[in-house]
């Protein structure tokens, strides 16, 4: 499948009872007496779904993730999910001791993929993400961006069906940034995972999602929310993503203005 | 010209990862790592300083201003450890005592690094633990000799002893202090990609420390060496061999200034050169593999 096929995953919808991730009603205070830092969340991701999350500092979205990844627990309410999900964040966070193609390969290992077939399906993944060529790399010889896309290689060597991402791309340049969003569409489309994506860059969930999710801060709760239909991505320029990220950016505003009082 | 719409076309997959090889590309490279000729000039560099320091003492040696066996000059020296050379007595003694403190420092090695691994790992186990090995560690390990050899009289068992005493605790230390700067980030990614147990202590933990193991390791082998020279200087025995610390003790035996001044040299000689040729370079590779030098 190609970026100008006009592919749309959204077609081959599920029945409405068919989930990747289930949130019900999911409360999280980190301590006893503290503040609720998400408050009655509940969402349901459709397999193969591109769902991001949207809000200002403070609204748990990062929380969130966490707590889908089990990398901590949850107050109160269910989290279920079709597998365990993988997650990114805003740092590569490769291990500066292992070559880029190494740490694809321990994602592997940790997988219990036979170590015969290990090199070559490392090889594999840094192919999807171009970097080919890259194998031998130390991370510290790779820029941002490329760091990044070993970061994937990494997740998809886990083969999990559900990826998390904590804003992957928060810290690249512009420039690369663009050019990611369009290899995640591509990525997204060629393996057909869920992603769960979190960022504050309004325009960024516009562009590669199917559906924004608007969360207020303190307490965390989703607000609002917005489906979007076309094929993905949308060029960033493009006056449709300009339209409805402004849109969503006012209520964002809004919400964040309510703090103020 | 191209025409607005020209400009607005879609970006091609083929073209997204020309692009993407361009921008790689621009990103990286032009780096390179020192030429030889500044690895030479680094190596030789400390030769400047023995020159120095031979250049002073002679001067001194020369100005007289103490008799010549209380301040043998650069040239007794020389001698007195060329009539060890001829004995068979030097390198004997050097090998000897080199092969000891190897030993000595690798099942030093093999002992702490389960034990820092466990205490860095299991915070109750070092809060139980920990300061029974500063403790070990701030105890200079000399003080150790005679209870070695009471326990077992003039004999290996003794030196190696007090090597381990020396070197374990500084490599455990070490090794933890390594763990305690572990980026939790690292630790994060170990528990998303399902690392466990000894998987996870070998794959993840002991790499993610591995600066911090070394610099223990490096000052491991100090304190195994220290240690050794300490052992074999007090327990001289024939049933022990030859050894640098036991060369010392000759020299102070028949007060020959020469010759203690020259097993000191050699002594110090040995520890400069395992520091060039085994722990410099192996910290040189650490800190470029990592991008932490050029």
């Amino acid at each position: 499948m190609t970026l100008t096929s006009g592919a749309h995953p959204v077609q081959q919808r599920a029945d409405e009872g068919e989930f990747s991730v289930r949130i019900e009603h999911v409360v999280k205070q980190f301590t006893a007496d503290g503040p609720i830092v998400l408050d009655d969340v509940s969402l349901d991701v459709r397999p193969g779904e591109f769902v991001s999350l949207v809000g200002a500092s403070g609204c748990g979205k990062s929380t969130l993730l966490n707590l889908i990844a089990r990398l901590d627990t949850q107050t109160s309410g269910t989290i279920e999910t079709l597998g365990a999900p993988t997650l990114m964040f805003q740092e590569a966070a490769l291990f500066p001791w292992l070559t880029a193609g190494r740490n694809v390969e321990l994602a592997l290992r940790f997988s219990n993929v036979p170590r015969s077939e290990r090199k070559a399906r490392a090889q594999e993944l840094l192919a999807l993400v171009h970097l080919e060529r890259s194998y031998d790399q130390r991370p510290h010889e790779l820029s941002g961006g490329m760091r990044q896309r070993v970061a994937i290689a990494r997740a998809l060597a886990q083969g999990r069906s559900i990826l998390l991402m904590d804003e992957p791309f928060a810290a690249l340049d512009a420039i690369t940034r663009d050019f990611l969003h369009e290899e995640l569409t591509r990525i997204w489309l060629e393996t057909g995972m869920t992603i769960i994506f979190v960022t504050h860059n309004v325009r960024e969930a516009v562009r590669l999602s199917q559906r924004v999710l608007l969360m207020s801060s303190r307490p965390g709760r989703i607000i609002n929310e917005w489906n979007i239909g076309g094929h993905k991505p949308w060029r960033l320029d493009s006056p449709d993503v300009a339209h409805l990220a402004s849109e969503i950016t006012d209520e964002l505003r809004k919400e964040i203005i309510r703090h103020a009082n | 010209m191209p025409t607005d719409e020209q400009i607005s076309a879609e970006v091609r997959p083929s073209d997204l990862s020309q692009l993407e090889a361009g921008l790689d590309a621009l990103e990286t490279g032009g780096r390179q790592g020192p030429s030889v000729k500044t690895l030479f000039a680094r190596a030789l560099s400390p030769l400047i300083a023995i020159g120095v320091i031979i250049i002073i003492w002679q001067i001194i040696f020369y100005l007289q201003l103490q008799p010549d066996y209380v301040i043998p000059g650069p040239r007794q020296v020389w001698d007195a450890l060329a009539n060890q050379a001829e004995q068979q007595i030097l390198w004997q003694s050097t090998l000897n005592s080199i092969r000891r403190a190897a030993q000595g420092f690798i099942i030093a090695v093999i002992i702490a690094t389960p034990i820092g691994l466990a205490l860095g790992l299991n915070s109750k186990l070092r809060a139980v633990f920990g300061p029974i090995l500063t403790g070990l560690q701030v105890l200079p390990s000399v003080a150790w000799v005679p209870a070695a050899i009471i326990w077992f009289g003039l004999s290996d068992a003794t030196i190696y002893t007090v090597i381990l005493l020396g070197a374990v605790p500084s490599i455990a230390n070490g090794l933890i202090a390594g763990m305690d700067q572990i980026p939790p980030i690292y630790l994060r990614v170990g528990q998303i990609l399902g690392a466990k147990g000894l998987p996870r202590a070998w794959r993840i933990v002991l790499p993610a420390s591995w600066p911090g193991y070394l610099a223990g390791l490096e000052q491991g082998w100090a304190f195994a060496w220290r240690s050794l020279m300490a052992a074999e200087l007090i327990a001289v025995s024939p049933a022990l061999g030859p050894g640098l610390g036991q060369m010392l003790d000759t020299g102070r035996t028949l007060g020959d200034m020469a010759l203690v001044l020259g097993s000191i040299g050699m002594i110090m000689a040995v520890g400069i050169l395992v520091e060039r040729v085994v722990f410099s370079p192996l910290r040189q590779r650490t800190l470029r593999n990592r991008g932490l030098i050029r």
